[in-house]
């Protein structure tokens, strides 16, 4: 008798929560650590680029009105659905970077405290970020910060899984919505997580994924003049500056990419504060 | 019975103009290499001064010189710092008539807001950040200084905003290369000498003065690690893609199209004051002017008829006169651009009204007016002016008035009018803007944040967190 | 909004509370702005002898006696006997048993004769006492009233008493002016002294005035200003000049210039006039006659120089 041919999965966008190909038709071959075929990805266009804005930019009011206590139990809610697909991450970030399945197994349990981590901040941060401040009048005056909006991430090439999710929870903790383009040597694992995101409670559009070029889609996704913030973390020095310059056209707040990051170093409060803003409220005190 | 105000000017004695100043560059002032420039004085057109016009070779100097104090500036400890600029804020103190009058002089801003507001503010701003300076590790943004900023300010608000940038840079341990706008360079230069008597050490503060290439050679200065601009949008979006791909930190304070919005329960009366300190204090030359007023369709007619009776009484003319309410426009040039976007308005079918008031011959004057009749297509409610220039707009529902404030690519301030608190607190939350006066308008405080959303711009001024923008990242 | 009947307090509380709100802070600063006017030169001239001519030169003392009343009469008439270019005060004020001392010493000099009544300062007594306190006043000689409200009432929410009680006073009153005392610093909000300065009026006042000179705070300037604020809306509203009185705590030359500049910039000229403004004030004048002294002479002035009455 012979084997069992697999049914294999069809690795698809992940756009205003709803799983489309991208309108291009594009597709491209992903291959593992040692070269072998692993899947045909959808390859996102500039059109992908934008649907993926307008869903994130939809997705924005509810999102960030979202109390702080509900976003945070829909981040640990992930973490739980990422716990519970253990196993296929596991697979899938082996063959990515080709590691042992040891070694993949950390990244993954790596991957989900970071979600655990973040998911806790997301009701301290405006303590922390946020200040009463002793104004010399008889003026109430509290300032709170406040998400930028709509954030484009360029996620990290290597680290296809942990890396991703340390790029998307520190943005949407605090109530931004994001389109990210995936790692595009690695992309299986993100659209995995696109299926865990789908299925915990998270808003769509909250969190849209994009496979295919970076150096294709970075420079739409900067120019966007309905996007607010840029994180450049996986791109390289020549896209990173292009997608700045682009960025300035709307003045985006842009994090630029820092080197190599040690992704399992703390990761500190940078990756929040970053995409947020800070508002100050004035009110006279009287009788 | 009319009670006619007999002319009240302050004294211009107070302050000594020089007939030319250089640039202020390691403790003092030198030649500049480019070709000076005159300053005048606004509302005479009266020259006041000529200044240096600092080359790229200059600024080089001038960076030098900061890089060079830096070593000793950030090695200092924090509470020998703060003791600097606790001398420099006594000092201004005691300077403060004589700034007042320098600053309406070049400015042309009432004496009356330059000795209220402007000073007091400059005073209190470098009080409350040499306090910090000795406190870096407990405000969460880390020790290490930045190196050199370069900063450029624009001409509304000269001396305030040198202080907003000077005082946090200094207080974290930067030295400092300010670009002051070249229509009003004297309070800066009466700054450097405060610097001197202050026994600063050289290369702490430099100012180099001239025009927008002088700026862009602060901001493109290789060894310059801080960039800090308040200005036009434009010039922001310019500055942006310069220090795109390097490493340089940036905060920019850019403009705004704030709305300011009035609903049918506010208190009437202090929503016209409101209104009044939105757009017309400081001319209106004020970033965060409230210049588009939505008022609640319900009350438009009696509050209009209410903000009209209350603009009869300004009194517009000499800066220097104590009872001046609105002053001169700063330049020509502000002049220019207030007039054409006013045509424009009125070309695109809103009706202008402008109290009955005489604008003297010389100088550069534009009287407070009102459009009625604007929609948010017409350019005069999506375009900065930038002057005495209101806008009026209605609304009828708290998410209209919340659409509206909202639909425009700025976000600086917005000002909302009612007595009802948990609508004030539903407004606040939704507005895109990075300060909110509930009740109030223009109110600022060392103590208190301010800076912008989406184009006005980020990074924040005032407060703990005006530190981040002179601290590298803790990560 | 439409004026209520007086008929219920529910009516008058739907009115009164549908006025629109004073923000307290920025009520102060405005005021505050306003006393930052510098009047100089000409200027003070003129407003020093308006100011002058809008004093209610006043004594309400437990200790006042005829005497003392016709001495403070005589100076009304020339309050700086050296110099007859200086304008008589608009009025005098003092107690019911005083006014016909006060009418024998002003007689037709135009200065007018107020006097305070209804259970002044307190208000407290029966409608019957306070109205047989007015006719006295009224019988007397008095050109004017100045009658103090009901705080109780008014603090309580019974404004129909209030509005009740002023409109039997003003009927009390016959020819006499009727000013109405709201002693504001017994009525602790802003939002209060507006509402109490449309009941007054509704009611039918003639003038609305700060303070019973006895409650601190008294005539402050934003109190002032929301008064002023009042009247002005009223004659936009009802088409019926009322005029305002700050009485309390205005001392120097400064503070009663402070109010002339809010009156100029807040009700407008038309109330720049002893009929629609005066100043409760006793020891103002002193110092007004002392900072015109200065304006003529060039030099400083000293308390020795003026009469003491």
């Amino acid at each position: 008798m012979s084997e069992r041919l697999s049914v294999r999965k069809t690795y698809k966008l992940y756009i205003g929560g709803a799983f489309p190909r991208s309108e291009s038709g594009r597709s491209y071959v992903v291959t593992g650590a040692k070269g072998e075929f692993l899947a045909n990805a959808s390859k996102a266009s500039r059109k992908d680029v934008r649907d993926a804005v307008s869903a994130a930019r939809k997705a924005f009011p509810g999102w960030s009105s979202a109390t702080a206590y509900n976003r945070g139990q829909i981040l640990y809610r992930i973490a739980e659905m990422l716990e519970g697909r253990r196993a296929q991450f596991v697979s899938e970030v082996a063959e990515a970077d080709g590691v042992s399945g040891k070694k993949a197994g950390e990244l993954v349990d790596a991957a989900v405290d970071r979600l655990v981590w973040y998911a806790g901040w997301s009701d301290k941060i405006s303590s922390l970020r946020g200040s009463a401040n002793p104004v010399a009048g008889p003026y109430f005056n509290l300032s709170t910060p406040e998400p930028t909006g709509v954030v484009g991430i360029v996620a990290p090439p290597m680290g296809p899984l942990f890396g991703l999710v340390s790029v998307i929870a520190p943005v949407i903790v605090t109530g931004n919505t994001c389109v990210v383009i995936a790692s595009e040597r690695a992309p299986l694992p993100s659209i995995t997580l696109a299926e865990v995101l789908a299925t915990s409670d998270l808003p769509g559009g909250v969190v849209n994924i994009l496979t295919g070029s970076s150096a294709e889609m970075a420079p739409w996704l900067a120019g966007h003049m309905d996007v607010n913030g840029l994180d450049l973390t996986g791109a390289d020095a020549e896209l990173a500056q292009k997608c700045e310059e682009l960025a300035a056209e709307n003045l985006k707040r842009v994090l630029r990419p820092n080197g190599k990051t040690d992704w399992a170093a703390d990761p500190g409060t940078g990756r929040m504060t970053a995409f947020l803003e800070t508002k100050t409220v004035w009110h006279p005190i009287g009788i | 019975m009319i009670f006619e105000y007999a002319p009240a000017p302050e004294s211009r004695e107070v302050v000594d103009i020089r007939p030319s100043y250089g640039l202020f560059i390691n403790g003092e002032f030198v030649d500049g290499s480019g070709t000076p420039f005159k300053t005048v004085n606004p509302a005479s057109e009266e020259t006041l001064a000529e200044v240096a016009t600092a080359t790229e070779a200059d600024v080089d100097r001038a960076v030098q010189a900061a890089r060079k104090a830096f070593g000793v500036w950030s090695a200092l400890p924090g509470s020998e710092r703060a003791k600097y600029l606790f001398r420099i804020a006594r000092i201004i103190q005691e300077r403060a008539r004589e700034l007042a009058v320098l600053e309406s002089l070049d400015n042309g801003k009432p004496i009356k807001e330059s000795r209220d507001v402007d000073l007091p503010l400059v005073a209190a701003h470098f009080f409350y950040y040499a306090g910090w300076a000795d406190k870096l590790q407990y405000a969460g943004y880390g020790t290490t200084p930045l190196g050199v900023a370069g900063q450029v300010i624009p001409w509304n608000f000269p001396l305030l905003m040198l202080a907003w940038k000077i005082a946090p840079a200094l207080a974290c341990g930067n030295t400092v290369v300010l670009k002051p706008a070249e229509t009003t360079p004297l309070t800066a230069l009466l700054f450097a000498e405060i610097c001197q008597q202050a026994d600063l050490p050289p290369g702490v503060v430099n100012i180099v003065t001239g025009a927008g290439d002088t700026g862009a050679a602060v901001v493109g200065h290789p060894d310059v690690d801080k960039v800090a601009f308040t200005g036009s949008t434009e010039v922001g979006r310019l500055i942006a893609r310069a220090v795109a791909g390097t490493t340089k930190k940036v905060t920019l304070e850019l403009g705004g199209k704030a709305a300011n919005i009035v609903f049918d329960d506010a208190a009437i009366d202090q929503a016209v004051e409101g209104i009044v300190t939105g757009i017309f204090f400081n001319q209106g030359h004020v970033c965060c002017a409230g210049s588009r007023l939505l008022v609640q369709e319900s009350v438009a007619e009696e509050l209009l008829s209410s903000l009209k009776r209350r603009l009869s009484t300004l009194r517009l003319g000499d800066p220097l006169d104590k009872n001046t309410d609105i002053g001169a426009i700063n330049s020509a040039a502000q002049l220019a651009k207030i007039r054409e976007l006013s045509e424009a308005g009125e070309a695109e079918g809103a009706s202008r009204w402008s109290p009955a008031c005489a604008l003297p011959e010389k100088g550069f004057w534009f009287p407070p007016t009102v459009f009625t009749g604007v929609s948010q297509s017409h350019r005069i409610a999506r375009e900065e002016i930038f002057g005495p220039v209101l806008s009026v707009l209605t609304f009828r529902t708290p998410a209209e008035a919340v659409e509206k404030a909202n639909n425009t690519p700025y976000g600086l301030s917005a000002g909302v009018w009612t007595e009802k608190a948990s609508r004030m607190l539903w407004m606040a939350n939704r507005l895109r803007a990075g300060v909110v006066w509930s009740n109030t308008f223009n109110k600022f405080d060392p103590t208190s944040p301010f800076g912008g959303y989406k184009e006005s711009g980020y990074g924040r001024e005032g407060g703990r967190h005006g530190l981040e923008a002179y601290l590298k990242e803790i990560s | 909004m439409s004026i209520p009947t007086a008929s219920s307090n529910a009516s008058l509380r739907a009115f009164l509370h549908g006025l629109p709100g004073v923000d307290r802070v920025g009520a102060d600063a405005r005021a505050a702005g306003l006393g930052t006017r510098s009047i100089k030169t000409t200027a003070k001239r003129q407003a020093i002898d308006l100011a002058i001519s809008m004093v209610d030169l006043t004594t309400l003392e437990g200790a006042d006696t005829r005497g003392k009343v016709r001495a403070m009469c005589a100076k009304a008439v020339h309050p700086d006997p050296t110099d007859p270019t200086v304008p008589k005060v608009a009025a005098v004020c003092v107690y019911p048993d005083l006014v016909a001392e006060a009418r024998d010493v002003v007689g037709s000099s135009g200065v007018k004769v107020a006097s305070v009544a209804t259970a002044f300062p307190s208000g407290r007594s029966s409608l019957e006492v306070k109205v047989a306190d007015t006719a006295m006043a009224v019988a007397a000689g008095a050109d004017e009233i100045d009658m103090v409200i009901d705080r109780g009432a008014f603090l309580s929410g019974d404004y129909v008493k209030v509005f009740e009680e002023i409109q039997a006073i003003k009927a009390a009153c016959g020819e006499a002016h009727l000013k109405v005392i709201l002693e504001t610093g017994e009525l602790a909000t802003y939002d209060n002294v507006r509402r109490a300065s449309w009941l007054a009026m509704l009611a039918g006042g003639d003038f609305i005035k700060t303070s019973t000179g006895k409650v601190q705070p008294a005539a402050t300037l934003p109190v002032t200003l929301v008064m002023l604020e009042a009247v002005r809306d009223f004659r936009d509203r009802e088409g019926r000049m009322v005029g305002v009185k700050p009485a309390g705590g205005i001392r120097t030359t400064k503070d009663a210039i402070k109010m002339l500049v809010l009156v100029n910039e807040t009700a407008g000229p038309d109330w720049l006039d002893p009929d629609w403004f005066r100043l409760g004030a006793s020891s103002v004048l002193n110092d007004l006659l002392m900072q015109r002294q200065k304006l003529t002479t060039g030099r400083y002035a000293g308390p020795d120089y003026f009469t003491l009455d």
